[in-house]
Parts: structure tokens; sequence; C-alpha cells
């Protein structure tokens, strides 16, 4: 069925690909952009004002957990699609730590067609390295990515067998596909809950040093020279890894990363429960042990923040993605020991990702490209992260500026796990679409 | 006489160098108490405490049990295992139930770090952290306190040491912070594995530590020498080669005793490896404040129990 056309009017659009940052008008006909230019008319359209506002091309999300199969009290493709379109998200990827493993055709196809007939969004699936994640046995890595694989993780687990490492690196060449790595020496993280350091000394809490990141990152990118593949690097945390990713770039490396909005807006500090300034010198309170702070890798210090923001700036990291981790109520409602990993971000990416324009005067289009075009780009697919006509009608429009509390009973998704509730935040998305459908709008989801 | 009643004792943190004079000052008026011939008043009549203890321990539990009974509350003991199956829902739902029997005060030692501070944030009534964890141990601490305070007379500018584990110590984190507040200097003396850096460099976390990594240096001049209980599992987790080795060099042992204050005082917050980190001869000798520690430890918690549920503001101790 044709849907009605679109003709986005007065906005300041923004595709980076194309330099492009002015006033256009869109038209959107047939799920496609059929037009880009000043002032369009079109007599039939449905009109959307986006004055003031900025029109972008649909956020892409490279890192996310739905939960489904397996986990559906946790998340399902219907509400993490819902959750992704309320944050400006028109393509997004699922991680296959589920239950089952997306580590076949069954359980890849089973993705595929809830995603069709549920999901609110495009859901691209992310296959597993190994045999239910278990870091033994390859998965049939040529099946998956010729049924829509974009690329292989464990994630959650790190592929620990440093062979097995190398032979995924080496066998996904043949698809012209990523290996994802969560890297994570799990000797040095065991029984860690958050950053290693003064706060974990402080709360009596084991903690997770930086080098059990840095270290496996280093490894991978050695196999990754030796094996030709490859590699990404998951949800970057420490200055250490983004130094070793920048030196094996400029030795020509095949490796790229990616930092979530929270470790690009968040300390450890959180997990102390307030944001004053003397935070050391000060007694815990009830809000100590914050279970929404808790998350892999941990959020770390100041120092680190810093050093993900510099390396956004001077592109040494590839793109933002959120790692949505949603939990349900009783997995974060419990001791910090007990509560799961993860936060529920995908409708705060925007506004967390804005507080580089905000704070560290960042330029939009920056913004937008690691948001949107740059995820494309290593998608490899040209029809999306673009204003391009001819490139689906896949577009966000929000106000950089707009300041919006966060509650997370206004959430879509089934996760309420955000430290940053009833945060003042500014920059909201207005309206997404998606190949020419308007799927979210002032806050509704539309059915 | 009566301190602000407090909501919570989470850690020692919590209250102030006033505050905790004035724990001290009342655990003396319990201690009288404590050593009369019928000991037993009814200032927490009709009060229900309610001790939840996910870890097994004898001499907190009936330490508080017989604080609470002396001063005739009502205690309810809960000795239950965390499981981790059910993720703590158990734990939610325990508190709740505790509040809707009309209790007054929980009692809480849990195997994790924080679990207090979750009870706190979802209870009405009264907390007492009675160990969270390699957290914290407030009581513990309160009582050591007083125990020091009771033999020397004072706290500030006294030189503590405290000997071995305290990576994994919750007693040796909240007697920092006590100390800290009371103004000792302490020097932490042990293995590099098993104190955290963060203790160590001056800026961070406190600014009276030293570090002294040989015992016989760390215990000169030591008003107060504090081994902590050395845990075998420490062998497995790479912090240590051997217990041999650990007692070859920390050890307190009367030998080593003499490099301290002919003064000195020996205590140690139980239960004790003899002949690992503390020698038996100094655990039962002239030096040891041990016993007196347990018995201490019955007064420092009426006194805490006393301030937190009587709302009275005469403080009424009669028969």
């Amino acid at each position: 069925m044709p849907t009605k056309p679109i003709l986005i009017k007065n906005g300041r659009a923004i595709d980076p690909t194309q330099n492009l940052d002015s006033n256009k008008d869109i038209l959107i006909e047939n799920g496609i952009i059929s037009q880009i230019s000043n002032n369009i008319t079109h007599s039939t359209a449905e009109k959307i004002d986006a004055k003031g506002l900025i029109v972008s091309p649909g956020f892409i999300d490279l890192h996310c957990h739905l939960r489904e199969p397996g986990y559906e009290s946790s998340e399902t493709i219907k509400t993490g699609t819902a959750a992704a379109a309320a944050g400006g998200y028109t393509t997004i990827c699922a991680m296959p730590n589920t239950n089952p493993t997306i580590d076949s055709k069954v359980a890849i196809k089973y993705v595929q067609q809830e995603s069709k007939k549920n999901g609110y969004i495009n859901v691209l699936p992310i296959g597993a390295v190994t045999k239910n994640r278990e870091g033994i046995e390859l998965s049939p890595m040529i099946e998956l990515a010729d049924l829509g694989a974009i690329g292989f993780s464990d994630d959650g687990n790190p592929v620990y067998d440093a062979n097995i490492m190398r032979q995924a690196l080496n066998y996904s060449t043949l698809t012209n596909t990523p290996i994802i790595n969560h890297c994570e020496v799990l000797e040095l993280s065991k029984n860690g809950l958050i950053n290693e350091g003064i706060i974990s000394t402080r709360l009596g809490v084991k903690g997770i040093p930086g080098a059990a990141e840095s270290i496996m990152a280093y490894r991978d990118i050695q196999l990754c020279e030796l094996t030709g593949g490859k590699l990404h690097i998951a949800h970057v945390s420490t200055k250490s890894t983004l130094d070793i990713i920048k030196q094996a770039k400029e030795s020509g490396i095949n490796v790229t990363c990616e930092v979530t909005p929270h470790h690009i807006t968040l300390t450890e500090d959180l997990l102390l429960g307030k944001t004053g300034s003397d935070l050391k010198q000060e007694a815990l309170n009830i809000n100590s042990y914050d279970t929404n702070a808790k998350v892999k890798p941990p959020l770390r210090n100041s120092f680190d923040v810093k050093s993900m923001i510099d390396g956004i700036k001077n592109g040494i990291i590839d793109f933002i993605a959120t790692d949505h981790a949603p939990h349900k109520f009783l997995g974060k409602n419990t001791t910090l020991e007990n509560a799961e990993f993860g936060i529920s971000n995908i409708e705060t990416s925007l506004t967390s990702s804005l507080s580089l324009y905000h704070n560290d005067n960042f330029p939009l289009p920056l913004i937008i490209d690691k948001l949107s075009s740059s995820p494309a780009k290593f998608l490899n697919i040209s029809n999306i992260g673009n204003l391009n006509k001819g490139s689906k009608g896949d577009i966000t429009i929000f106000d950089p500026n707009k300041i919006w509390t966060i509650n997370y009973d206004n959430f879509y998704s089934k996760g309420k796990n955000t430290p940053i509730n009833g945060y003042k935040m500014k920059g909201k998305v207005i309206t997404t679409i998606v190949s020419g459908k308007i799927i979210y709008e002032k806050g509704k989801i539309h059915d | 006489m009566k301190i602000n009643p407090k909501k919570y004792l989470l850690d020692i943190d919590c209250y102030s160098k006033e505050e905790i004079l004035q724990i001290i000052n009342d655990s003396k008026i319990m201690m009288e108490i404590l050593n009369r011939k019928v000991k037993k008043i009814p200032t927490l009549r009709g009060k229900t405490i309610v001790t939840l203890f996910y870890e097994p321990s004898t001499r907190t539990r009936i330490s508080f049990e017989q604080a609470g009974k002396i001063l005739n509350a009502d205690v309810i003991n809960i000795a239950t295992k965390e499981s981790s199956s059910n993720k703590g829902e158990s734990l939610l739902n325990t508190i709740l139930t505790i509040q809707s029997i009309k209790a007054d005060l929980i009692i809480i030692r849990h195997p994790h770090a924080g679990a207090p501070y979750f009870l706190a944030k979802n209870s009405e009534i009264p907390i007492i952290n009675a160990g969270d964890g390699s957290h914290a141990h407030p009581t513990q601490s309160l009582l050591d306190l007083y125990t020091i305070h009771n033999n020397i007379g004072q706290i500030e500018n006294l030189n503590i040491v405290m000997v071995g584990d305290i990576l994994y110590s919750r007693v040796a984190r909240s007697n920092i912070l006590g100390l800290s507040i009371l103004g000792a200097n302490i020097t932490l003396c042990g293995p590099k594995t098993l104190i955290p850096n963060e203790f160590l460099s001056k800026s961070q976390l406190f600014n009276n530590i030293t570090f002294e990594h040989s015992l016989k240096k760390a215990v000169n001049n030591a008003d107060i020498v504090m081994p902590l209980r050395i845990q075998l599992e420490r062998q497995s987790s790479g912090h240590l080669p051997n217990l041999e080795e650990y007692s070859k060099h920390w050890c307190i042992t009367n030998d080593i005793l003499k490099f301290a204050k002919p003064s000195v005082k020996i205590l140690h917050p139980g239960p004790m490896n003899e002949g690992i980190e503390i020698s038996s001869e100094v655990a039962h000798g002239s030096k040891s404040l041990i016993k007196e520690q347990v018995t201490n430890g019955v007064a420092v918690r009426m006194a805490l129990l006393y301030s937190m549920l009587n709302s009275e503001s005469k403080m009424s101790l009669e028969e």
C-alpha cells in the first residue's frame, strides 16, 4: 500500500555526508526521499512544520539488546523498537545474546520475522561468533551473513579464547562482516561490579580495572593484523583502549570502535549516590550503591570520560552506539552485587549525545555523523544515514534545545533502569519517520 | 545527654565527631547497667527489634540480642542465606514484610556491600548495619573506639596500627573512618596486595594514613595494634603465597610488641586465627583487650538502640 507523501517544511537539514547544513524542505514519496530543496510545494502531502528544528537522517544503533527471543519480560522487539523510535532511531542492530542465541538459521529468521511483524523500525540482526556464545565452536557465519547478519558478536561475553578469536577474524573475511568484541579479561574483572579505583575502595566492592578492557583490545588488534579481518571494539571506556586503537588505525589495521552515551556523560561518582562536588569526603547516603549505574564496561572517572569526548572529536571513535540494556524491575531493585549490568538508554541517547553540543562546543553535524552517517558507512548501506535524493525516507526531527525531565515512567522500553531518571536534559526527538511513515511524533508512537 | 535520634547507622560516617563521643559517653552508663545484678531496664518496652542476618555470625548477633533484651525490647532473629538464584527478590520482600509486622528497627548483616543502604532506601524504620560485605561494620568500630577511649582516655593523636587484610575488611574500613573522624594517626601494615592503593596516597580518601610494610617499623611507638582476621581464601586468589609466609612477617607476637610503647594494647574484631595473625600469648596476654571488646560491644549497642528508639528527651535508666 503506497504511503501518503510527507513534506517536511522549514527545517534545518543536516547531512554530514554531503556537508549539508541549511534550511531545506524535504519531500518523501513512496518511502523514498524524492526531493530536497528550497520551497517545495505539494498539494496532497502531509506537511510537517520543522521550523526551528533539526532534520537529520534517522539514527542508526549498532549495538542494542532487544531481549527477544527468551527474555521478553525485560524487553520485546515491539517495546524495544518503540523505545528506539522514541529515541530517534530508524535502524537498530540487535545483539544475539538472547535465548536461544542467534547462532542458527532458525534463530536469525525468528528475529527478522518478528521484527517485520511487530517492529516499529528496521532491525538488523547480529549473529553470534560462537555457538551458544560459549566461545568454543564458530557459528555458521557464512549462512548467517547470507541471511542478513550484519556482523558477529558474543556480546555480554568476550570471545575469550585467543585462538577462536583468531579463527573468527580470519573466517569472517569470507562474509565481509566485522567481528564485534566485548573486550574483558575475565580473570581481572572477576566479581567486579564497578570501576576499580577510589570509589570501589570506598564502597568496599570489587572493582574492574581498565586493563581488563585494554589488554583484550590489544590482543584483538594484533589478531586482526595477523588475519586481515575486520574488527570492531564495542563500548570503549578507557583512555588506554583508545590509545591502542589510535595506534592501530594509524598503522592501517582494519579496526573501528564505538562509545556509549553513558561513557561520554557519566562517571563512577554516581555510585556514591550524589552529584555534588566533594564526593570523596562526604558520608555515603541511601542513594549510594545505585544499581542503575552498574554497567559493563563500568562507568569510569572524569579523565576517561574526557578522553572519550576527545576520541569522538578526533575521529578515533567511529560512532556512538547505545548498548541499550533493558532489565526488569527486580534485576535492579536489589543489592549492587545481585543487580544486573546494563543501562536502558535508547530513549535518552540523543539528549546525552547532545551534551557534546551544549557543553563541549561540538558542531551538530559531527554528532549526527556519529549517530547516523558513520554507522551507515560501517554497515556499508548507502541509502540510509544521509538525506540524498533516492535514499530511504528514514528521518529524525529533533529540537536540540528543548528542555525536558527524564521520567522512566514515560519510557516505551520495558527497562526502567536509567541512572539519569529525574535529570533535566537538553534536546529531544520530535518526530521519527521510517520509510516515509511517521512512527513517532510529539511523544506518541503511531501504531 | 541525648543525641538527636538517627534514622540509620549505615556506616560510622553517619555520625559526627560529637555524636560518636556522645555514644562513647552513653556506653559508659550502659556498662554500669550491664554490671548490675539485675541487668534489665524497661526503656525499650514495647519496641520490636529484628536482626536480619544473611551471613553466619555469633558474636555480633548475640551482642545485639543481649543489648535489646537488657533494654526490654522484643528481639526477633531471622537467619537466612542469600540465594543468588532469587536475585534479591527475597530481600526487598523481606524488608516489606518486616515493616508490615510493625517492627521498630532492623539490624542487618549481609554478604553484599551496600545491602543496608538498599534496605534504608526501601524502609521507613531505622536500620543498623551489622556488617555488609567488605564495606562497613560501624558497631564494631564504635565498640573499638569505646574500648580505646575507656582504656587510654582519649583517641586524638594516638598511634593506631592496623595489620593485615585491609582490602577485604569491613572492620578496617569503618575503623579507618571512625579513627580519622576522632583524629588518630593510622598506620596500615601488611602485604601490598591486601592494602588498596587508594588508602595509601594521602591526597585521595584520607589524610592521616601512612603505609608501612615492615611490622617492626609499623608498631614503633604504637598505642594500639589491631591485627585483622586473615582468610584462607586470600591464598587461592593470589593475594598471598601462603599463611606460613604471612605469619612470619605479620603475626603480632610479644617479640614484635617490644618495639611498641610499653603501654600498647591489642584489639581484634574476632574471630581470631591464633598463630596466624596473632600469637596465642598476645591474644590472651596482659596487653589484650579482646575479651573486654566483647563486653563493651553489648554496652555500645545498648547505647545505640537507646539513641535510635527512645523518643523521650530524658534518659531514664531506672530498673
